[in-house]
């Protein structure tokens, strides 16, 4: 494990477990659950963040050395805006990584793939790391490893809903089709959630919701590190396939003579 | 409606997970008081699921106490004998200033019904010049036609908010005897106009205390209902005020008791749990810290209903009076100190 770094662009981290700031109760809050997290990539919605202050309290609060501040385009609405945004983000001296979230419907937040892809394709051509946040849709996936996203982040289901992963089949194909890594967002609900994504293969997850609303925001982070982890061994270490029929756990063919 | 019908499908409620609007009258009847307590339960969980531990913050800035219209309840009634006011860009410029300085991003620009100020060259010239230091600007000004609200995109305003003040006609008729604002319908489409001009939020809501609250809502919620599936693009945004005694000395015919309040807010959380329920400085301090976590995501603060009141505070010749008096930053203080992170900028200025 102490090799298996997980590599996005030009960069490799240790941790597999990417935080959405939103949502916390406090800055502080939010804080120490990334520290518990251990993670290395912190996504940040450029709409919280005061770019023409550079001592907003949101990125006070992270260790830019330390971890990746990757912004977010929440709330766009179509290409143009998320393109803006990213460009301001840049502009006011953030890393030129953007997790592309294009969703113009406020209720579901479903991210709308003609404008992801749009985006995407001029994010990319100006040097951005682009890492786009879609729905579990295989084809839009190559689309968007074609044009040159470093990532794709489908849906596990909609945001903020706890829900966990109702795309698992599109998510499989998914994996198995791009060579980008792919990461799992949304939706995941709980630790064993965040364990599932990892063991079908998800390079990694990013958790919000299930950490900042839970009753002990720093503890659920720990949880699910330790979940993201467990995920990745049993991965790596080959899990068996599932059987219907039972199957002794120690076989006994060549002492039972019949 | 008989409200006293529905207590069986109250009980049933408590089972489930989703609500759909149909299950609204339910929700606001009287029969469904009983289990409020658990009501309340359910919509601080789906409160915190969707907009997690925060509560969005915006001034209003009032720019013209004038006004054509006669609403019965409203002190900037032409009929009053009020003290009147209005802002030139400059004036409403320094006002701006110090709200920035407050810390606030995003700003109300309210105005009476006043066509002499407040024409679409104005909004825009102010909209544009707030833009270059606001997060977000909204108008709650008299309607306006679709192509208005285009211009006024065009120069940058985010949101609209029109409150319809009752859906019931008669008493609408009634309260707005005289004026432009005597077109129920008009008002009732303002909406869709800034829908059509693809805003990116809508606030709606009513006025408690004109008629009966429990009608209101249900009308709500079907204007509610068919704005969101119309105009998905948009963020809607939900208010309920109370009235407040006035200067005009109009008393409300209905009285909204805190506990109904509340219910409104859970049953309104319950049906839309991805609608902004704001909540302004009509309610009192203790009240306001109470709802924190129930169901409202947006929150005034600091407000003078009076134009020019940010640089020259006074007690006479606002909209209405304020309940709740604390300074943006002990009302912030306040949200977090119910564990709750009062944000104060939602949106960048793109």
């Amino acid at each position: 494990m102490t090799n298996d770094k997980l590599k996005i662009g030009d960069r490799e981290f240790n941790s597999r477990l990417l935080i959405g700031t939103g949502k916390f109760g406090s800055h502080k809050i939010m804080r120490a659950a990334v520290d518990a997290a251990e993670a290395e990539i912190v996504t940040v919605a450029l709409r919280r963040v005061d770019l023409r202050n550079p001592q907003d309290q949101i990125l006070e609060h992270l260790d830019a050395k330390k971890i990746l501040i990757l912004p977010n385009t929440a709330g766009a609405r179509d290409h143009i805006e998320a393109v803006r945004m990213a460009r301001l983000a840049a502009a006011a001296g953030l890393p030129k990584w953007v997790k592309l979230e294009v969703t113009p419907e406020p209720r579901f937040l479903l991210p709308d793939p003609i404008e992801t892809l749009k985006a995407a394709e001029i994010l990319v051509k100006e040097g951005f790391k682009v890492l786009p946040y879609i729905n579990a849709d295989p084809i839009l996936a190559k689309r968007l490893e074609e044009v040159g996203c470093v990532t794709v982040m489908p849906l596990g289901s909609p945001i903020g809903s706890n829900r966990g992963i109702k795309t698992l089949d599109n998510i499989r194909i998914i994996i198995d089709l791009v060579k980008i890594p792919v990461v799992v967002d949304a939706g995941l609900g709980k630790p064993s959630d965040a364990a599932l994504a990892m063991e079908i293969g998800a390079a990694a997850v990013l958790i919000n919701t299930a950490i900042a609303t839970a009753g002990n925001p720093v503890e659920m982070a720990r949880a699910f590190k330790l979940a993201v982890t467990a995920g990745r061994l049993a991965y790596l270490s080959r899990l068996p396939s599932e059987k219907f029929a039972a199957e002794a756990s120690s076989p006994q063919s060549g002492i039972i003579h019949s | 409606m008989n409200f006293q019908t529905v207590g069986e499908p109250v009980r049933g409620l408590l089972e489930k997970a989703e609500f759909s609007l149909g299950d609204l009258p339910a929700l606001v009847s009287p029969a469904a008081v009983e289990f409020l307590p658990q009501l309340v339960e359910i919509a601080k969980n789906k409160t915190l699921r969707q907009f997690g531990r925060t509560i969005k913050m915006y001034v209003p800035l009032y720019l013209s106490s004038f006004c054509e219209n006669n609403c019965a309840y409203c002190n900037f009634n032409q009929q009053n004998s009020t003290a009147r006011k209005r802002l030139t860009l400059d004036e409403a410029r320094q006002e701006a200033d110090l709200l920035y300085g407050f810390g606030f991003r995003h700003i109300l620009l309210v105005a009476g019904e006043d066509r002499v100020l407040i024409t679409l060259d104005y909004l825009s010239a102010l909209i544009k010049k707030l833009k270059e230091k606001f997060s977000s600007v909204s108008i709650e000004v008299a309607p306006q036609s679709t192509q208005g609200y285009q211009q006024l995109a065009a120069a940058g305003l985010d949101g609209l908010t029109i409150y319809q003040e009752t859906y019931d006609r008669q008493v609408y008729q009634s309260m707005h005897a005289k004026g432009r604002k005597n077109d129920f319908d008009y008002r009732l489409q303002t909406p869709e106009r800034g829908g059509e001009a693809n805003l990116r939020e809508i606030g709606i809501g009513f006025l408690l205390g004109l008629a009966d609250w429990r009608l209101e809502a249900i009308s709500l919620a079907q204007h509610a209902d068919f704005l969101i599936k119309r105009y998905w693009r948009s963020q809607l945004s939900i208010s309920f005020p109370r009235i407040q005694k006035i200067e005009a000395n109009f008393i409300p015919p209905y009285f909204v008791s805190d506990q109904d309040f509340i219910q409104l807010l859970v049953a309104l959380r319950l049906v839309f749990p991805h609608v902004d329920l704001t909540l302004s400085t009509r309610e009192s301090q203790n009240f306001r810290d109470q709802l924190i976590g129930i169901g409202i995501t947006r929150m005034s603060a600091a407000s003078s209903t009076v134009p020019g009141g940010y640089s020259n505070p006074q007690k006479f010749g606002g909209q209405f009076k304020v309940s709740d008096g604390r300074s943006a930053d002990q009302v912030a203080a306040a949200i977090s100190g119910t564990g709750y992170d009062p944000v104060f900028k939602d949106w960048e200025s793109i």
